[in-house]
């Protein structure tokens, strides 16, 4: 299998391109250090730093080319602040990563428990995930999302005082956990369907192993690569998840550096600013595009009867 | 239904003399609910799989249980695995009753009843190497033979003609016989004595049925395993068997040793089988042409079965006795000892010619007769 993988150029280009943004991300504060510039320090009214260098024109517009690009911002500075674009994107995608990593996880782990005890079970207790699951599913996902955001978190931070920051993160991952977890426990329940019946697991049976045992050992081995496959398209879309989220303005608020924000902010500015976009929008493009076909290296790879 | 449950033991009999009986199950019973409706779910009927059959199978013996598909065969072989839940009837082993035992219960007797499948291509894991799949049941148990479980698995390789060096390759690797031969190697791992064979060889090429068919013969003469051997038609059980069953429609129809069921059936039914079976050599000393007899129309519904005789739909002899009274599994006048049929009005116990066929598919007698000429 794992041979297999190493002959697909792509899914190796894809591993080490997904793998550096996750480095990058975890990174961050390294990387900003060397670079020497922080995503909070407002650059282009600092006045100290701005009579130096000034950033910002009179009407808060990034001085110079394409959004301000010079050898001190690489990537050009933020309009009306003049925050620093390229710390911006670092920090910002260090929370969208480790946030899509969670909230990811907990919907496989979810779905998958969910899945495996429905389908193998049978039976009534199948009936009854069957309609929790459904009853979860009913629901507008990105209507809720944006509904439910400020509710979770009234229910737990009185809403007179600020929300800390890592409450927000909170807030995000139950809420997208809770209204995610359902494709993959109706995929994994599928499969484990059709694996229930056949005659590997009656084998097992008649051996005497127990319902455990015959889940592990028999069954969760053949659903690996399903639940694998799905987490690779799972991961990108979460990202995508919880950078709209930001974006409608329920998700991380200012100061917090984030991935989705720094689009709503593009959108504002978009016609003054179009370079704004450009560094973030090209990073989120390259990032999902490299995962999803990293997904599909996997997929290929763990088929122990792919020709390759 | 009543029946002498104490049947004798097979004249010529394998691995040194016959055993007292080992599985003995007695009016076994499996309905399966048919749910139906709307929009409150409920039972509407039931699917008479099994409809209490009595077997006994004796240590040591090859057993061999004959029906149409659909007849209820391999719902028994999963019945006395307790892979199924019996609705009635019971099972003893040994003479333990392990009808509804449990998982824990079963357990040391989990060891001594395995079974073989059908299917070579569903009843190996495709993620587990031959290795894993041929010790798994070893770990299950906890056992632990002298030299490793990947010495005895390497060795039962041996044993199934397969080639030891395969301990770690995939399923997929293999072929259907080869497949199968793993399946084998499975259930002798716990050394069992009494292995379900539900229909080995069916799904196998005809070329390779006959190299598995022997060793399973092989196996069972060399290890002394009792047989619960499945098939659906009487060619392949005939090498194999030292008494048969024949079963329709969840009954028991006629049990007997091979030489009684073969060469002098009582049962109607059975008599159709025999004809079915194009190689079962009528031999020479006999003479003359087989009779042939072709069953008009499918197996009735096993949920709403015929009243009385189960076979009478289908049969050439049935009277009105055949609709009002079931008739009992018992041994009737000119039968040898042990041989049972279940028929208000057996046929003669010979399979010699009939003199004309019977035919009982106008169909098949349309298509017939131009061959005739
Ligand atoms: N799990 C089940 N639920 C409902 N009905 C079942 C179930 N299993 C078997 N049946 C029914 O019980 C009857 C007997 O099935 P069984 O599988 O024992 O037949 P069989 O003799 O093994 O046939 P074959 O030669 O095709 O394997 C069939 O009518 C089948 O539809
Ligand atoms: S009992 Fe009657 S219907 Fe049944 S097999 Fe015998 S003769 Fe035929
Ligand atoms: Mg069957």
């Amino acid at each position: 299998m794992w041979l297999r993988f190493k002959r697909d150029r792509t899914g190796v280009i894809c591993a080490w391109v997904v793998l550096g943004y996750f480095l990058i991300a975890a990174l961050a504060p390294v990387i900003a250090k060397l670079y020497g510039k922080n995503p909070y320090t407002l650059y282009g009214q600092d006045p100290e730093y701005a009579t130096d260098n000034p950033v910002l024109d009179d009407f808060g517009l990034p001085l110079g080319y394409f959004g301000g690009v010079t050898g001190e911002h690489w990537f050009g500075v933020e309009p009306q602040f003049g925050r620093d674009v390229f710390t911006m994107l670092l920090y910002g995608m260090r929370t969208s990563l480790y946030m899509a990593l969670g909230v990811t996880t907990l919907l496989m782990v979810t779905g998958v428990l969910v899945g495996l005890v429905g389908g193998y079970f049978g039976g009534r207790t199948d009936y009854f995930l069957g309609r929790f699951t459904d009853f979860f599913l009913s629901f507008p996902q990105q209507l809720f999302f944006i509904a439910f955001m400020p509710v979770v978190t009234s229910f737990f931070v009185d809403p007179r005082d600020e929300t800390p920051t890592y409450f927000r993160a909170l807030a995000i991952l139950i809420v997208l956990w809770l209204l995610g977890w359902m494709g993959m426990a109706r995929l994994v329940r599928s499969t484990v369907l059709s694996l229930r019946e056949r005659e590997f697991v009656e084998a097992a049976k008649v051996a005497g192993a127990s319902p455990w045992r015959i889940i592990r050992k028999e069954i969760l081995p053949n659903v690996v690569s399903p639940i694998l496959i799905q987490f690779t398209y799972l991961l990108p879309s979460t990202i995508l998840s919880i950078a709209f989220l930001s974006f409608a303005g329920v998700g991380f608020v200012e100061p917090t550096p984030d991935w989705g924000r720094m689009f709503a902010t593009g959108a504002k500015v978009a016609e003054q600013d179009p370079a704004f976009m450009f560094f973030p929008g090209v990073a989120l493009v390259v990032f999902v595009l490299c995962f999803n076909l990293l997904g599909d290296s996997v997929r290929d790879a763990l088929d122990p009867k792919s020709g390759r | 239904m009543k029946e002498d449950l104490v049947l004798p033991a097979p004249r010529e009999s394998a691995a040194g003399g016959p055993g007292e009986p080992l599985l003995v199950a007695e009016g076994l019973t499996k309905h399966f609910p048919v749910k139906g409706g709307f929009p409150i779910r409920r039972t509407v009927g039931h699917v008479q799989a099994v409809d209490g059959i009595d077997l006994t199978v004796h240590s040591g013996e090859s057993f061999g249980l004959v029906g149409e598909s659909g007849c209820g065969k391999s719902t028994t072989g999963r019945l006395i695995t307790r892979l199924l839940e019996p609705t009635g009837g019971k099972i003893l082993y040994k003479g333990q009753d392990i009808t509804h035992a449990k998982r824990k219960g079963l357990a040391p007797i989990r060891s001594e009843i395995q079974m073989i499948f059908q299917d070579p291509y569903s009843s190996l894991n495709p993620r587990q190497t031959v290795g894993k799949i041929i010790s798994g049941p070893m770990e299950i148990n906890g056992i632990d033979p002298a030299g490793g479980r990947e010495k005895r698995v390497r060795e039962l390789l041996e044993i199934v003609g397969l080639n030891p060096e395969h301990y770690n390759r995939f399923p997929h690797e293999f072929s259907g016989g080869q497949r199968q031969r793993i399946g084998v190697a499975r259930a002798l791992a716990l050394e069992p004595k009494l292995i379900v064979a539900d229909e080995p060889v069916s799904a196998l090429d005809v070329s390779i049925q006959a190299q598995v068919v022997n060793l399973l013969q092989k196996v069972q003469k060399e290890l002394g395993i009792a047989f619960l051997f499945i098939a659906h038609d009487l060619a392949v059980v005939r090498h194999f068997s030292q008494r048969v069953a024949v079963m329709y429609l969840g009954k028991v129809i006629e049990v007997g040793d091979r030489d009684s069921i073969y060469t002098r059936p009582r049962h109607p039914y059975t008599h159709a089988l025999l004809s079915a079976v194009p190689e079962v050599t009528l031999t020479d000393e006999e003479g003359g042409t087989r009779e042939r007899i072709r069953l008009a129309g499918d197996v009735p519904s096993p949920i709403n079965p015929p009243s009385g005789c189960r076979f009478r739909t289908r049969c050439w002899k049935a009277q009105d006795k055949c609709a009002s009274e079931v008739p009992p599994l018992v041994r009737i006048d000119g039968n040898r000892d042990g041989h049972l049929t279940a028929c208000h009005f057996p046929e003669e116990p010979t399979i010699e010619a009939r003199g004309q066929d019977v035919v009982l598919d106008p169909a098949l007698a349309a298509l017939e007769k131009p061959d005739k000429d």
